[in-house]
C-alpha cells in the first residue's frame, strides 16, 4: 500500500507579522500561527495521490506543542495520521539540524509502515530557504525533486514516479525511482474547502507525539542549536521606500505628469547612455 | 450517513459556549460550530464581563481567565459640547474577591472560554457556516453547513448565532428586525502604556475603570458611548439605534471620530494608537422584541433571542445565563426523551422567571420611550450642564440670582410642566 508522508511546519503568518525594530527579528506574538501555505499544497497533493492510487497519508512536523494545531489542519485537508516530534533539545535548529531530526522521525515512521514518497512544500514562509526537503532526501539517500508542479504518475509496483519540475522557461519531465522526495510549488493544486466529516475528525484527532528519547539511537550533538552550524551575523528588515508622489487625474494626465518627471531627470539618460556604451 | 450528536450549538459567543460547556459537563455529546477563524474572532462587545453569571458556570474563573482589569470605578458622564456633568462610584470592595465585574477583550476571552468547553468534552469546529436547520415533520433534526458533505444531525439544535439570527428567522421565529430594534455599535481598541492608563484614570496598579458617555457623545441621538480601561489598551466606542443614524444621516465612523475628538474625551486617549476597529449590531428592542425561543428540537439563546438590557449595558451575562438554562433544559428533556416544543418550552418559562426575563420585562418600554421622546438626550443633558456651570461659576452674583437664572433657563411654565411630565414618564418606564 502506497505510503506518503508530508513534512509540514507551523509558521507565523508573515503577511501580518511585525518586526522588532531593535533586534530586527520577527515578533512571533504579533501574528497567528498557521500551517505553512506551501505545505498545505504538499498535503493536498498527497491526499490526491491517495485518491488516485489508494494508500495512507501521514504528516510529520517538528515544533513546540501548540504545533498540534498545524497537524489538525492537515487532518482537515484529509491526512490519515499525524506525527509530531517535540523536545527542548530540538530548539534553535537550523535547516541542517532540522533535516537530521526529521530524518530520524521518518526512519521511525518507516519502521511502522515503509515510506514510498515524501512530499514537502517548496519552502517555509518564515525561513524561505527550501533546504530542509533536499536535506532529508540526502540523508535518506533518496532523489530530491524540487519545484514540482505536477505528479504525472506514481507506480509503486515498478518503483518509479514521473513528475513535472517548474523551470523559468517551461517545465521538465523527470522519471525517478521510488522512494523519492518531492518539494512542491503552490500551483500544483488548489486546496479545497475541507469537508465536514474531515473537520469533525480533525477536531477529535490526537497526533502521535515523540520526544528525543522516542527516536532511538540519535546523535545529540546534531540536534537543535548545538547541531546548527549556521551563523546569523546580522538581520535587517527591508526598508520601506520613503517619500514619492501620488499622481492623480485621468490616465492621460497621469502619463503626461509621469513623462514630465522622467524627461526632466537628466541623470537617468546619462546613466543609460553610459551603460549602453560599455556594453557595445 | 451524516454523523449524529446529542446536541448542536451554533455560534461560539458567551451564550453558545456557556451552553456547550454545561452540556458537555453533563456528559451530553455536543458539537459547537463557529463561523469565525476561532471563537471570539468575530465577536464584539464594549468589554464588561459580569463576575456573577460567569462564576455560575466556571467558579473561580478569574484566577485563570484572560481578564483585563477588575473594575473599581464606574463613571457616568452627561456630556454637552464643551462640558460634562459626571457621576461616579468608586469602591475598593470591587478591587478584591469576589469582584464585581471585569473588562475583557473578547478575542482572547472567548477563545479561553471555548477551550474550557472543549476540555469538558465539547467538540468545536471553526470556519464553518451553518446555512440552515434541517426540518423534518415540523421538527428540527440537524443543520446544514457550507462544507462538502455538510449535513449533521442532532436531537436538539441551539441557535446562538447572534443578533439578526438568520436561522431563527428562517424558522419563522421572528421577522427581520426593524432599525429601531437594533443598535449599531462601533469601537476601537487603542494601545496605551499601562502606567499612563493608571495615571490618567486615577487607578492603582491593575485596577480598572469604566466611563459611560451620554448626550453629546452620540450628538443627542439615542445611544451611549463608552471608554473602558484594559491592561495596556483602551476600548472606546459608541452605539446608537440604527433608526437614529438613519434619521440624522450620520455614518457610524463619523460618530466614532466625533467621540474620539470630543474635548471631554480627547485628553484620555491622547497618544493612544489604534490597534483594532470593530463594529457590530446590538439587539436593543427589549422585551417586546424577544422572538419565539423554543420549538420542536430547537432553542434560541443570547443575542439571537434579543436578550440585552440596553439601559444597564448588560448582554453577555444574560447570554451566558440563557445558555446555561438552555443546557439544563436539554439535560432534563433527554431524561424524558422528549424534545418536543412542549417539553423544550420549559426553557422559556425558566428564562422568564430568571433575572434575565425579569430585567427584560422591567425595562420593556425604555428604548422605545427614549427613542420616541428625544428631548432627554437632546435638551435635558445640555440643560443640566448649563445649570452646573451656572451654579459653580463664581462671578460675583449671588446664589439666589443663580438659581433664578437656572430656573429661567428651563423655560416658561409650560416647558417646566413638560419636563416634570417627562421625568415622571422616565421614572415610570424605568421603575
Amino acid at each position: 500500500m502506497l505510503h506518503i508522508v508530508a513534512c509540514i511546519k507551523q509558521v507565523p503568518d508573515t503577511k501580518i507579522i511585525k518586526m522588532n525594530p531593535k533586534t530586527n527579528t520577527m515578533d512571533r506574538s504579533s501574528a497567528p500561527a498557521i500551517l505553512n501555505p506551501y505545505d498545505s499544497h504538499a498535503v493536498e497533493e498527497a491526499v490526491r495521490l491517495r485518491s488516485r492510487y489508494g494508500g495512507v497519508v501521514s504528516v510529520l512536523t517538528m515544533g513546540p506543542p501548540p504545533a498540534v494545531k498545524a497537524i489538525k489542519k492537515c487532518i482537515e485537508i484529509g491526512a490519515d495520521e499525524g506525527y509530531m516530534i517535540t523536545d527542548r533539545a530540538f530548539a534553535g535548529a537550523d535547516t541542517l539540524a532540522t533535516s537530521y531530526a526529521l530524518t530520524k522521525a521518518l526512519q521511525k515512521i518507516a519502521d511502522i509502515r515503509p515510506i514510498d514518497l515524501i512530499v514537502c512544500g517548496k519552502m517555509t514562509i518564515d525561513g524561505d530557504t527550501g533546504q530542509v526537503g533536499p536535506g532529508i532526501a540526502r540523508r535518506l539517500d533518496m532523489p530530491p525533486l524540487t519545484s514540482v508542479n505536477k505528479v504525472a504518475e506514481i507506480n509503486r509496483e515498478e518503483g518509479y514516479a514521473i513528475v513535472h519540475r517548474k523551470l523559468e522557461d517551461g517545465y521538465e519531465v523527470i522519471r525517478s525511482t521510488l522512494p523519492c522526495l518531492l518539494s512542491v510549488e503552490k500551483d500544483i493544486n488548489e486546496v479545497p474547502y475541507s469537508s465536514l466529516p474531515n473537520m469533525l475528525r480533525a477536531a477529535r484527532y490526537q497526533p502521535i507525539i515523540w520526544s528525543v528519547a522516542d527516536l532511538g539511537e540519535i546523535d545529540k550533538t546534531q540536534l537543535g542549536l548545538k547541531g546548527s552550524p549556521t551563523i546569523v551575523s546580522s538581520v535587517w528588515a527591508p526598508q520601506k521606500p520613503q517619500g514619492g508622489k501620488l499622481l492623480e487625474g485621468s490616465y492621460d494626465e497621469q502619463i503626461r505628469q509621469l513623462l514630465d518627471v522622467v524627461l526632466t531627470r537628466k541623470e537617468l539618460f546619462e546613466a543609460q547612455a553610459g551603460a549602453g556604451g560599455g556594453a557595445s | 450517513m451524516p454523523e449524529k450528536f446529542d446536541a448542536i450549538v451554533v455560534g461560539a459567543g458567551p451564550a453558545g459556549i456557556a451552553c456547550a460547556f454545561e452540556l458537555a459537563k453533563a456528559g451530553v455529546n455536543v458539537l459547537l460550530i463557529e463561523r469565525g477563524e476561532y471563537p471570539g474572532s468575530k465577536n464584539v462587545m464594549g468589554g464588561v464581563l459580569y463576575r456573577k453569571m460567569m462564576e455560575e458556570i466556571i467558579p473561580d474563573f478569574h484566577k485563570e481567565a484572560p481578564l483585563e482589569r477588575p473594575i473599581v470605578e464606574q463613571r457616568f458622564m452627561m456630556m454637552d459640547k464643551t462640558s460634562a456633568v459626571t457621576f461616579s462610584y468608586k469602591g475598593l470592595e470591587w478591587a478584591q474577591e469576589p469582584f464585581n465585574n471585569f473588562t475583557v477583550l473578547r478575542a482572547k476571552f472567548d477563545q479561553w472560554f471555548a477551550a474550557k468547553a472543549v476540555e469538558k468534552g465539547a467538540l468545536l469546529i471553526n470556519e464553518t457556516v451553518v446555512l440552515e436547520c434541517i426540518v423534518e415533520n415540523g421538527k428540527v433534526v440537524g443543520v446544514r453547513t457550507d462544507r462538502p458533505d455538510g449535513e449533521i444531525r442532532a436531537d436538539v439544535v441551539v441557535l446562538a448565532d447572534g443578533v439578526n439570527s438568520l436561522l431563527a428567522k428562517s424558522l419563522g421565529f421572528h421577522k427581520e428586525f426593524r432599525p429601531d430594534e437594533v443598535a449599531l455599535a462601533t469601537m476601537e481598541v487603542l494601545k496605551l502604556d499601562k502606567k499612563i492608563i493608571e495615571d490618567r484614570f486615577n487607578l492603582e496598579e491593575g485596577q480598572g475603570c469604566t466611563i459611560e458617555l451620554f448626550g453629546d457623545a452620540t450628538k443627542g441621538i439615542l445611544g451611549t458611548g463608552f471608554l473602558y480601561t484594559n491592561k495596556d489598551t483602551l476600548s472606546i466606542g459608541v452605539g446608537t439605534l440604527l433608526s437614529g443614524l438613519i434619521k440624522h444621516k450620520i455614518k457610524p465612523y463619523e460618530l466614532m471620530e466625533y467621540v474620539k475628538t470630543h474635548p471631554m474625551i480627547r485628553p484620555y486617549i491622547q497618544g493612544a494608537e489604534p490597534q483594532e476597529y470593530l463594529a457590530h449590531l446590538i439587539p436593543e428592542g427589549g422585551y417586546n422584541s424577544i422572538p419565539k425561543v423554543a420549538g420542536a428540537g430547537v432553542l434560541v439563546v443570547g443575542d439571537a433571542a434579543q436578550l440585552v438590557n440596553a439601559i444597564h449595558r448588560e448582554g453577555s451575562n444574560m447570554a451566558m445565563t440563557s445558555g446555561r438554562i438552555a443546557a439544563e433544559t436539554i439535560v432534563a428533556a433527554r431524561e424524558r426523551e422528549d424534545f418536543s416544543e412542549a417539553s423544550l418550552d420549559d426553557y422559556r418559562k425558566r428564562l422568564m422567571g430568571s433575572f434575565v426575563g425579569q430585567d427584560m420585562k422591567k425595562y420593556k418600554d425604555s428604548t422605545h420611550h427614549f427613542d420616541k421622546f428625544p428631548q432627554y438626550f437632546e435638551k435635558y443633558i445640555p440643560m443640566v450642564n448649563r445649570a452646573a456651570s451656572q451654579m459653580l461659576t463664581v462671578d460675583g452674583s449671588s446664589k439666589w440670582e443663580k438659581q433664578k437664572k437656572i430656573w429661567r433657563d428651563i423655560g416658561p411654565a409650560k416647558q417646566k410642566f413638560k419636563i416634570a411630565r417627562d421625568l415622571f414618564r422616565a421614572w415610570r418606564v424605568m421603575k
